[in-house]
């Protein structure tokens, strides 16, 4: 067993967390507050190598390994969700499906782009009426001649009516299955401008205010038949294991968000005095931390796990859903718990603790709710 | 140009610092370790320069073998190569010391500009830089905000007390970099995957001819004496309230 981070990886958590610290904190309150995505921070971000991380040098990308591309979304989480939810859509859902799906063309023509992060690309897969159920899509994409078209609507996509979204990959229903059960699934890649396909930026969101989330409109949307991501019917597999690994930056994100509301907790109690002496001495207060620090550890455990079976091509897929959901929920007990430990003020905007608490909740909903993922796993063990 | 910039890997600045067993050492159990923060400014600066001139940016520093995550992180910045003087003892040694083992790697270099941050944050001694100087008999101009190369002259600008002096020599030269003279880059990703494929060179004190020969060593490091708690004046009326605060800073504090 070996615990050690390689030099690469320390240089890349120092780099991150200092790029967080300086570019992405001190405007995250008041983006959280105005609800509004930046475009400056996302060139930012894309100009240190945020995106793309796992991509081959030849299409632009860094060329890394998933645990560094983990380490980077924990260390961007740890300062602003919001920004690490960017990222890691940008990677693991917008990025990810072209480059594991993509032909030779689509590859060359939208990574290095979308590399560079002066452009984004969002993954229509959630419906009105199709969450969890994610096979019951209504949103149809019909072959006329060399051209699809498609019509239906996708909800809470991820950076796909930004300034600088170039577009989506939708999953629709091309048919029936050839066993006749159930509707034939695939993903079909859209770019922002084309005819009936409309991208509109949601607002009043609880979390994440400063990412960019849309509804997708398509109205007799036509794109040419090439733009078919894969083969014909293979959108469900596809989306499966897009989401399989989506979780590991979704843990990456719970992981990272508890770490920094640990961090904002344990300095306050430090300082914070009551009855003459500061609350961090108070046993009830004392344990609280140390319980957070208990959980984290275990959290980052097992996520780097999960990470490491991913780079070493072993399955992964169980202990994704575990890290998944483990660290989303280890980042709300602890969001929750530092928000207490700050007392009044941590009701306050003002000492950002708030905005975790608000943040993780997110993760126990997105890409696959906290009961996906607990069905995800009684199966992948054999309870059910 | 040759462009040389000496690093130190220091603790990390938010690291809490321990006084070892020994009493005159550092507790080093917990230690994140990093690039002296001061030293991020003579990489950046020097980056800069071959950017605009040309030429090749050598990173050289001295100390055990974790040190060479420092180098490696100025090579992520853009650093061509390193040379690492790998030594487990030489963390504390005597500052003059190091200077003249760092010039002992550095003279073969040829080099026009040896770049040093104006100080280490770990023992504030900031000697190491003029040591180099002297040895390699170049004039020393320490703690610049500000650098000007025209041929083989350079200008630079150095606060004093709120003025500025300009202060110009001819090549080479030793700098020492204060804050202000850039602000130094992010190791970028890309830079990070570059720079394992760049060269780092691994010397011992004895490839370099060199033996221990500090003048001075570390008697005892004292911990800054603990805070003591805050005292609360009482009193009912804003008089008897100044009255025991006078009495308390005259008798107590004994500083009226």
């Amino acid at each position: 067993m070996d615990f050690e981070l390689s030099m690469e990886q320390e240089i890349l958590r120092r780099t991150v967390r200092s790029f967080a610290e300086k570019e992405i904190a001190p405007v995250a309150r008041e983006l959280d507050e105005k609800e509004e995505f930046s475009l400056e921070t996302c060139r930012s971000m894309g100009e240190l190598g945020l995106f793309g991380m796992v991509v081959s040098e030849e299409y632009g990308g860094q060329g890394m390994d998933y645990v560094s591309y983990i380490i980077a979304v924990e260390e961007l989480a740890r300062v602003d969700g919001s920004h690490a939810a960017t990222v890691a859509a940008g990677n693991s859902l917008g990025i990810g499906p072209l480059l594991y799906y993509g032909s030779e063309a689509q590859k060359r023509k939208y990574l290095p782009k979308l590399c560079t992060g002066r452009s984004l690309w969002g993954f229509g897969l959630t419906e009105p009426n199709a969450g969890s159920d994610a096979g019951g899509a209504r949103t149809t994409a019909v072959l006329d001649g060399d051209e699809w078209v498609i019509n239906g609507s996708k909800i809470f996509i991820t950076n796909a009516s930004a300034p600088n979204s170039l577009g989506v990959t939708v999953m629709a229903r091309t048919g029936t299955r050839e066993d006749g059960r159930g509707a034939e699934l695939s993903c079909i890649l859209v770019e922002r401008g084309t005819r009936g396909f409309t991208a509109r930026e949601m607002h009043g969101k609880m979390m994440w205010r400063s990412s960019n989330t849309s509804e997708l409109y398509f109205d007799d949307c036509r794109v040419p038949r090439e733009n078919l991501l894969g083969q014909r019917g293979k959108g469900f597999h596809q989306m499966l294991e897009t989401l399989d690994a989506g979780r590991l930056s979704i843990g990456a994100m719970g992981l990272g968000g508890a770490q920094g509301a640990y961090e904002l907790a344990m300095r306050y109690a430090k300082e914070r005095e009551q009855f003459g002496r500061p609350i961090s001495s108070f046993q009830i207060n004392a344990f609280k931390l140390a319980d957070m620090a208990m959980e984290i550890e275990a959290a980052r455990l097992l996520l780097y796990k999960a990470c490491w079976l991913k780079d070493r091509h072993q399955p992964f897929g169980k202990l994704a859903a575990m890290a998944k959901l483990y660290c989303s929920e280890v980042m709300g007990r602890v969001a929750s718990q530092a928000v207490q430990l700050h007392g009044g003020y941590g009701l306050m905007k003002e000492y950002n603790v708030e905005r975790f608490f608000r943040d993780q909740k997110l993760l126990t909903i997105g890409e696959g709710t906290s009961e996906i993922q607990r069905l995800v796993i009684a199966r992948l063990i054999g309870a059910i | 140009m040759n462009l040389v910039v000496c690093i130190k890997q220091v603790p990390d600045t938010e690291t809490q610092i321990k006084v070892g067993a020994d009493g005159k050492s550092i507790n080093m159990d917990d230690i994140k370790w990093v690039m002296n923060p001061y030293d991020e400014f003579g990489v950046e600066e020097a980056l800069r320069i071959k950017a605009d001139k040309g030429g090749d940016v050598i990173v050289v520093g001295a100390g055990p073998k974790r040190v060479t995550e420092a180098l490696r992180t100025a090579l992520a910045m853009g650093a061509d190569k390193a040379i690492l003087i790998e030594d487990e003892g030489l963390y504390g040694a005597d500052p003059i010391f190091v200077g003249k083992l760092l010039a002992k790697a550095i003279e073969p270099l040829n080099p026009d500009i040896v770049f040093f941050g104006q100080r280490a944050v770990d023992d504030d001694c900031g000697l190491a830089s003029s040591s180099v100087a002297e040895a390699l008999g170049m004039p020393q101009l320490a703690v610049i905000v500000k650098q000007e190369l025209d041929g083989d002259t350079i200008k630079v600008q150095r606060p004093v007390e709120g003025q500025t002096n300009v202060l110009s020599t001819k090549l080479p030269v030793c700098l020492t970099a204060q804050k202000g003279l850039n602000e130094p880059r992010y190791a970028s990703l890309p830079g990070i995957m570059k720079a394992k494929k760049k060269p780092l060179e691994v010397k011992t004190l004895a490839d370099l001819g060199v033996e221990r020969d500090d003048k001075i060593e570390i008697a005892a490091i004292n911990p800054p004496p603990e805070r003591a708690p805050g005292k609360v004046i009482q009193g009912e009326t804003p008089e008897e309230l100044a009255v025991n605060l006078a009495k308390a800073l005259r008798e107590e504090a004994k500083v009226i």
